[in-house]
């Protein structure tokens, strides 16, 4: 492969160039940032760039490597930061105006833990504000255009991460998913997005929307690569209690023992739902058929809970974030608005700070836990979640990995559901459940519809912890399928 | 459930949102509409079920209780709006007796 091409290429090829001495680290980070040049006026994926901290990074790599002090098999390959996860002494803002100017001073885990593997940092990627959004337009400052049609959306919250990463721009990159925010926008734009268990990753430095949802998820363009970058930040920190203590999985030794004799359910609820897009109903069928092909057996399971998956949803993560945005308030960080007097200092300065898309969720949140309401919405959505962790628990003694579209459909266009809240919720029903019990699940590319040439995303799921077996089936998949890594999976932007 | 307008003003009180009068109209639509979705769990039957708050069971994490490196007052503060003395610096929170 020519030099042009290093910004097409995996982390795991980068790392052996890298190795063998074909490439420097540097020569990877200028192929980068002149990709990023080209494509970024078009994209807007970007909030903060960092190259000279990204040339700076690459350097000191090099000089590791030429002293036989490499951190890590992917010393030297950069990597994109979603704007939620807070970073040393470069602006984070979560997409929210009300973090303006915002200097963090320490760097978040899945942060440190990259710096502690020898990745450089290739900036600070957009989403929607604090992750709150399907589509990337929530975003405080810019929009992100899909690369695969620019007058469409990515998907969100992720935005920025999942353009990038599908552009090229940044071979990988880190995304959080708290109803979907990495699976859908991966979908979207034709890359590998994981959600991996609740607790398998440090949310220190994360800054919160829902707490008992919000996860961090790698973008890639490959399974393997997913899975590697998982290895390098799972794994207990001190810094979150919610995260288990177990030591990170080791997902890549076993991953290419085929799914021979796999159990796949098939969701009955899902297979028969509306609304599902033929183009994106033909792939996922030959995804489907390509899994038995390759020895798993297909299962239907049933998952009545799931329908009520987005109610529950949207009257728990609006509950969490309400108290979790408490903290923006005027008085430590970010903006503030002067009044006369505290109540309206805190209130006039939410007003500006916050978009929408926020002030809607922090009201409903605000409602839901209210007295009076309590019950009867917040209490209730917290027993549906139950009834969803008990379906899939039930789901789970006969099959192995759940499969579904990731999306309804594929990338919708720019403005299309802005006007309509209720709607660009609804674009999360295949994701949200997976979250609310606390599983993860990954989007697997699976080509393109036939419609209208966009980017389809295969789900699967698998219990709690049970990210191999994930992971094993994934990647079955894309060996088989192979699309990724072919010029028909580059969007031509 | 639609919700009124007095609610609405209850709650953007709750939740310090000074809303604009174009805000608080479009909030009550808006919000109604979601209300309305949600308003699907409560033909669940669900007295049985315990609520779960977090997916995974949750122990305390202890740790020795040793004095460690932390954010000196000047990090802490550099973020701040305002600041006076080395302290936050808020509007007056209580009145002259």
């Amino acid at each position: 492969m020519s030099i042009t091409d290093l910004h097409w290429m995996t982390a795991h090829e980068l790392a052996d160039l890298l190795a063998a001495g074909d490439v420097s680290s540097v020569d990877i980070a200028e192929a980068v940032i002149a990709r990023t040049e080209d494509v970024e006026p078009k994209l807007d994926a970007f909030l903060t760039r960092t190259d000279d901290r990204l040339r700076a990074d690459a350097k000191a790599s090099d000089e590791r490597r030429r002293n036989g002090e490499t951190r890590s098999r992917f010393d030297g390959v950069p990597i994109g930061y979603k704007d939620v996860f807070v970073t040393k002494g470069i602006q984070s803002t979560s997409g929210s105006r009300i973090l303006e100017g915002f200097i963090p001073p320490y760097d978040a885990t899945v942060v440190d833990r990259g710096t502690a593997a020898g990745l450089p940092l290739h900036g600070k990627l957009n989403m929607d504000e604090f992750a709150m959004g399907s589509s990337g337009e929530n975003s405080g400052f810019k929009v992100t255009r899909n690369p695969w049609d620019l007058e469409r959306v990515p998907g969100g919250s992720s935005s920025g991460p999942a353009a990038a990463v599908a552009a090229g721009v940044v071979p990988w990159a880190w995304g959080t998913d708290t109803g979907g925010s990495v699976r859908q926008p991966a979908a979207l734009t034709g890359v590998v997005g994981v959600k991996p268990t609740y607790g398998r990753i440090s949310r220190f430095g994360m800054i919160a929307f829902a707490s008992s949802l919000d996860q961090a998820g790698p973008f890639t363009r490959s399974v393997k690569d997913a899975a590697a970058l998982i290895e390098i930040v799972a794994g207990g920190d001190r810094n979150d209690s919610t995260c288990l203590p177990e030591s990170a999985p080791d997902l890549l030794s076993g991953i290419d023992a085929g799914i021979d004799g796999m159990r796949i359910g098939l969701i009955k609820e899902v297979e028969n739902a509306e609304g599902i897009a033929p183009g994106v109903r033909s792939r996922v069928d030959e995804a489907y058929a390509r899994l038995e092909k390759l020895g798993a057996t297909l299962e239907e399971v049933s998952l009545p809970s799931f329908e009520h998956g987005i109610s529950a949803y949207y009257l728990v993560a609006p509950a969490e974030c309400s108290a979790n945005l408490a903290r923006f308030d005027g008085v430590r960080y970010g903006l503030r608005v002067d009044a006369d007097d505290i109540v309206s200092m805190m209130s006039k300065t939410r007003d500006a700070g916050f978009g929408d898309e926020v002030k809607r969720r922090i009201m409903l949140g605000t409602y839901a836990l209210s007295a009076g309401y309590y019950d009867a919405y917040y209490g209730k959505a917290q027993k549906v979640r139950t009834l969803i962790m008990r379906d899939l628990e039930r789901a789970y003694e006969s099959v192995d990995v759940i499969a579904s579209p990731t999306a309804p459909t594929t990338a919708f266009r720019l403005g299309e559901k802005t006007d309509d809240p209720l709607a660009m919720y609804l674009n999360d029903v295949f994701t949200v459940p997976y979250p609310l019990a606390g599983n993860g699940a990954v989007s697997v590319p699976c080509g393109t519809s036939a419609d209208d040439g966009l980017p389809v995303g295969l789900q699967l799921a698998a219990a709690a912890l049970d990210e191999p077996t994930l992971f094993r089936a994934a990647y079955a998949f894309e060996q088989d399928l192979a699309w990724a890594g072919t010029p028909e999976s580059r969007p031509s932007i | 459930m639609p919700i009124d307008r007095n609610a609405v003003d209850h709650v953007a009180r709750l939740a310090r949102l000074d809303l604009s009068e174009d805000e608080r109209s479009r909030m009550q639509v808006e919000l109604s509409a979601i209300l309305d979705h949600a308003e699907r769990i409560q033909a669940l039957e669900l007295d049985d079920l315990e609520p779960t708050s977090h997916p995974v069971p949750l122990r305390n994490m202890m740790r020795p209780d040793e004095v460690t490196p932390s954010l000196s007052q000047q990090e802490a503060l550099a973020n701040a709006p305002s600041e006076e003395d080395g302290r936050f610096k808020v509007p007056r929170i209580i009145e002259d007796a």
